[in-house]
């Protein structure tokens, strides 16, 4: 028994290790790389220098990029509830149509979902480029001045985050809406409940994982962001981002671009940690 | 419940033209014959010829296949092994596995390239068509391990244990039973990669070195500097492809069901 719980030991270590270490070489070590470089000091070329400092850090926090922290911060977080709000209707929509119906219109919304990002970001900077259709209707109509512009601004950002990452709102909605049994509501309805108390208090509460699920495929990227602020920002809606790809290539400030990877890992960390250590704590209660 | 259908109504219809509004706004302008491509100037097929006649397209694209065959193949056989260990073994390494692979699937592209980038620097690899290749086997590995670990919920393990009893060795168990019930999986995680691999432009911009450039990283140097007009006869074709690619891979898993 005891050499075959041993073989079965080595066998599994076998079959596991060239994955495990795969990961462990080029994704746990380099992020804890990514962390140590951020305490290396840099000289004014932005090269190593020997020694340990908190300067980057310091940098960081200054009061010249506190705005970019907070815009990254609101810009997700805006476009993450505007996406939700977008995608519950969709998705109640979608799962309400019948087999043919609803085939046509989920393939229409994978088709954006699968489309090449850095197109459809592309398309959004001919639409609102300064010749452009949508900037002579703003100007006739006296939206924004002739020497306005709508490019290259935070709206901007926000409008193409949105549509970048509504369909990754829409799909795990939907799969959660197809599964709810909509007797249910009928069932509220007849027992008096109105409409809207039927949607919030029980449509809602059972697409939860739905919603989570569509809330962290927003957030997260969102959060992370670069090429959309790159492409169709302008120098006052930089995120954090920007400012890692900045130091990399640009400043070529190597623990610097380090430290704001290493600020951005923690601004998505802290979320997941907590979530662990309540399911962790709700699990020992339960026992 | 009528009036509010009709509200979801609306909405699916408005966001499904703010989808495709800019998709057409650009398929109509690739074949106009304006430098900067705003205002209509007549139409062209200035721009697709000017695609065909760029070798650099070709160039690029070749090492997007490249990088996309051979990372797939990669990933599959990583993704597939480890999902059938965190399944099979349920053990404390599995555990770890499991983490590493659910944590690496939440961390946004700008991360990992810049956390592989440094790595590449502080061990000395010359950045080009291996680095890539490293980074996107990385990414790929989680969501081949997802993929198949789906298939793995309705897989009877006692199927195995059968087989033993009746005197299968591993390697037979593995080539007659575990890769045939796996294989829609395998194949489905695979196919997943590749989209990934080729559609994958910011990992690859930080690792990418001189002669490796991908497509999408070209592309974003013709959309930064240069020649919008052939960026927009490009993304005709990719849209193309992509409904073509959706409109097949729909029809297989619809196919798939009724079965």
């Amino acid at each position: 028994m005891r050499s075959d719980s041993n073989k079965n030991k080595f066998t599994e270590f076998v079959l596991t290790s060239p994955t495990l270490f795969w990961l462990i070489f080029f994704f746990l070590i380099p992020t804890i790389i990514a962390v140590i470089m951020a305490l290396r000091p840099s000289n004014p070329y932005g090269d190593l220098e020997p020694g340990w400092t908190l300067i980057n850090f310091e940098t960081i926090f200054s009061p010249l990029y506190i705005p970019v922290i907070w815009r990254t911060i609101w810009v997700s977080f805006a476009s993450t509830f505007a996406c939700l709000l977008f995608s519950i209707p969709v998705g109640y929509y979608m799962s309400r149509l019948s087999e043919k119906n609803r085939k046509i219109i989920l393939f229409l919304i994978i088709v954006p979902f699968w489309t090449n990002s850095l197109i459809r970001i592309f398309a959004w900077k001919l639409i609102l480029n300064p010749d452009g259709i949508i900037q002579a209707i703003f100007v006739f109509f006296g939206i924004i001045p002739e020497s306005g512009s709508l490019i290259y601004s935070t709206g901007t950002v926000l409008l193409v985050t949105i549509y970048s990452y509504l369909p990754f709102a829409i799909l795990p909605i939907y799969a959660a809406a197809e599964r709810f049994d909509f007797r249910l509501i009928e069932a509220a309805r007849d027992l008096g409940a109105t409409r809207w108390h039927a949607f919030i208090y029980i449509f809602l509460p059972n697409i939860s994982k739905g919603l989570m699920a569509a809330t962290a495929m927003v957030l997260i990227p969102c959060l992370g962001s670069y090429v959309i602020p790159d492409l169709v920002g302008g120098t006052s809606s930089q995120m954090i981002g920007n400012l890692i790809a900045n130091q990399a290539f640009v400043a070529r400030n190597i623990p610097m671009a380090a430290a704001w990877s290493t600020l951005l890992m923690a601004m998505i960390l802290l979320p997941l940690v907590i979530i662990l250590c309540s399911k962790i704590l709700l699990k020992k209660e339960n026992c | 419940m009528k009036y509010k259908s009709r509200f979801s109504k609306y909405i699916t219809i408005l966001v499904l033209v703010f989808f495709y509004l800019p998709m057409i706004v650009m398929t109509v302008n690739s074949f106009n014959n304006s430098k900067y491509g705003i205002t209509w100037k007549g139409f062209t097929f200035q721009w697709y010829i000017d695609m065909f006649n760029n070798p650099k397209i070709l160039f690029t694209l070749l090492n997007s296949l490249i990088i996309g065959i051979t990372s797939m193949v990669a990933a599959m056989v990583l993704g597939t092994l480890s999902a059938f260990c965190i399944h099979y073994y349920k053990s404390k390494l599995q555990f770890i596995n499991n983490n590493l692979i659910l944590i690496q699937l939440g961390v946004p592209d700008i991360l990992m390239g810049m956390s592989l980038l440094l790595f590449f620097i502080s061990i000395h690899i010359k950045l080009g068509l291996l680095t890539i290749f490293i980074a996107h086997v990385t990414f790929c590995i989680s969501y081949v391990t997802m993929v198949v670990l789906g298939r793995l919920q309705n897989f009877d393990f006692a199927i195995i244990e059968a087989a033993k009893d009746l005197g299968a060795t591993w390697p037979i168990i593995i080539r007659k039973i575990i890769l045939p019930l796996l294989s829609p999986g395998i194949v489905a995680g695979g196919l997943l990669a590749f989209t990934l691999s080729i559609d994958d432009f910011v990992i690859t911009f930080f690792v990418t070195g001189p002669g490796s450039t991908t497509l999408p990283v070209y592309i974003y140097s013709m959309m930064k500097h240069g020649s919008p007009t052939i960026v927009n006869a490009i993304s005709v074709f990719i849209l193309i492809a992509t409904f073509i690619l959706v409109y097949f891979s729909q029809k297989l898993t619809n196919s798939k069901k009724t079965q």
